[in-house]
């Protein structure tokens, strides 16, 4: 297997420059991601219009997968409301673990992730953002104001 | 000792290609690649002396031990009680009484954190231990401070990796009880100035315990000469096998100690209204513990012995000197650990390559190294670091090892650009 077909242009491109990095401030919701086994750790900001992802930046420090990860996703769900985001939280989930997985077009970018399921060490590292997002979600439909909600891979 | 390494069957120069052929696994391939492990400060890899020891007790001595008069049990308990012997020479302790086994390092530690320190503990009294110890010789700590009310105090290290003994000798005071240090820094590779620490907090009325999981195999152990009160160290990382460790305790404290786990094999006599308890060893050593696994731990302790450990000390040396040579003419490597007293790790990290991704990267060249925070997360955090990679260093490793870890490098930084 040719190291490219994990690192593909695309991933190093938003490894190098995250879409989405930074703080969103105020935001409506906010999670924090953290993967013990090797350190990376990120923080998914949500502004929301009812169901709707109306803004969604992410800060943290980790490898080029998860970096690249977390923007893509980023791009690919501001706009989304709650049911296509759990559809695609689906696909996704089954082009990084499923061996014969095939990327539908709906994916776009995010196909690029594909080479990471024969990397099982890795898997986690793209995941991690969208376990976040789905925190910061779930944190968006209850009280606003409380610390916020932690998810771990472990 | 350099007694031991003039006696070494292969001289006191490492026949590093002959020590190859003893360790089988070293001719498997990994991503198409020959193997090149550099991550036995994780775990070491086992000779043939290890795997024949092991299946040979398995296959024609197998039976538990300290129970029943047959044949099989007395050959078992003669090759569990000869093991301890064979500990109690590698470290020169006094007594077999003194050799607990355990199942590693960290039910070591955690044996002194609980049976040790937790009933005699109260608030005021504090334990000392380093920043840059790994979380077992911190949490076991952090959970004896909850259960007593004491207080953990950490003496500070510089961004070399070296330990600031002035700063740790102000933390000592009569209200220390316990000094828990690392002899060798699992992350940095720094050696620690066990026998002045131990010095300077004895006096003090202070115990020390070292964690010696990376010491015992690079160097010449004497728990005697260090005077530490603990030693601790794990099988697997000195070429024996999972599951079997050792807590080396000076006799008179593990007498004054309660039994940790209660079971068989620790009792003298049990009845339903008082139970007394095992003399030592046995007192800390409930249940049928792992005999294979003391048995292979004795013939790694051989293997290393016949190697001379002076040998190995030199040998690992020349490569972590020429690792750390090697390594910095590469752009934007910086070693991570520069102590001037350093045992068989490099730690790295190049810019614009996440640790996690390095790994990765290495490992499709067919090189094995550690990503990652290393079980020392707040020395990571003193440090600014989320993680390094870290190459450690074992006797079957070569100059060409070296070589295949600097050309993988470059093929990291041509993926990243």
């Amino acid at each position: 297997m040719d190291l490219k077909e994990l690192y593909r242009d695309v991933i190093l491109d938003h490894n190098k420059r995250p879409r989405n990095f930074g703080k969103l401030e105020p935001a409506d919701s906010r999670a924090d991601g953290h993967n013990p086994l090797c350190g990376d750790r990120l923080t998914v900001f949500l502004r929301m219009s009812g169901d709707r992802v109306e803004d969604i930046r992410f800060e943290g420090k980790g490898c080029a997968i998860s970096t690249a990860s977390a923007s893509l996703m980023t791009e690919a769900i501001k706009g989304k409301d709650k049911a296509d985001i759990g559809t695609l939280f689906g696909k996704i989930h089954s082009l990084l673990t499923q061996q014969n997985a095939v990327a539908d077009s709906s994916l776009g970018k995010l196909a690029a992730l594909s080479g990471v399921r024969e990397y099982p060490a890795r898997v986690k590292c793209a995941s991690l953002c969208w376990h976040t997002l789905n925190a910061a979600l779930e944190r968006s439909a209850g009280a606003r104001n409380e610390t916020p909600a932690a998810v771990s891979t472990e | 000792m350099a007694a031991t390494a003039s006696q070494a069957v292969h001289g006191p120069i490492l026949d590093v290609e002959r020590v190859r052929r003893d360790f089988p696994i070293l001719d498997r391939t990994v991503n198409g690649r020959p193997l090149v492990y550099l991550d036995s400060g994780a775990s070491s890899q086992r000779p043939v002396a290890v795997l024949r020891a092991v299946e040979e007790y398995e296959t024609h001595s197998h039976a538990n031990i300290h129970r029943g008069v047959h044949a099989l049990s007395q050959a078992a308990t003669e090759a569990f009680e000869g093991a301890r012997e064979r500990v109690r020479r590698y470290i020169n302790a006094r007594s077999t009484k003194e050799i607990i086994f355990v199942r590693g390092t960290t039910e070591a530690i955690n044996l002194v954190a609980q049976s040790f320190a937790r009933p005699r503990f109260k608030a005021g009294d504090e334990i000392i231990v380093t920043a840059l110890e790994h979380h077992a010789n911190i949490v076991p700590w952090q959970m004896v401070c909850e259960q007593t009310g004491c207080t953990l105090k950490v003496a500070p290290i510089n961004k070399r990796g070296e330990l600031l003994f002035d700063e740790y000798v102000k933390l000592l005071s009569p209200r220390t009880k316990l000094v828990a240090i690392a002899h060798v820094s699992n992350a940095l590779g720094s050696i620690l100035p066990v026998k002045r620490i131990v010095d300077a907090a004895h006096a003090q009325g202070a115990v020390v315990l070292v964690d010696g999981a990376q010491a015992v195999p690079h160097a010449h152990v004497d728990v005697r000469a260090l005077g530490c009160d603990f030693y601790a160290f794990s099988g697997h990382k000195l070429y024996g096998p999972t599951g079997i460790g050792v807590l080396y305790g000076r006799e008179e404290l593990l007498e004054s100690m309660p039994p940790w786990q209660g079971g068989g094999d620790m009792i003298l006599t049990v009845s339903f209204e008082k139970t007394t308890y095992n003399g030592l060893p046995a007192k800390f050593e409930a249940g049928t513990p792992n005999i294979s696994g003391a048995v292979g731990l004795a013939a790694a302790m051989d293997y290393v012995e016949s190697l001379g450990l002076d040998a190995i000390a030199a040998h690992e040396h020349r490569l972590v000197e020429l690792a750390t040579a090697e390594l910095q003419k590469i752009p934007g490597i910086q070693i991570v650990g520069t102590a001037a007293n350093k045992a068989s790790i490099v730690s790295f990290t190049l810019d614009g390559v996440h640790p996690h991704d390095l790994g990765t990267i290495l490992d499709h060249e067919g090189v094995a190294v550690r990503t990652g925070h290393h079980c020392a997360m707040p020395l990571m955090t003193f440090l600014g670091l989320p993680a390094t990679a870290r190459a450690s260093f074992g006797v079957y490793n070569t100059e060409q090892d070296v070589r295949s870890l600097v050309a993988a490098l470059g093929k990291a930084r041509e993926v990243f650009g």
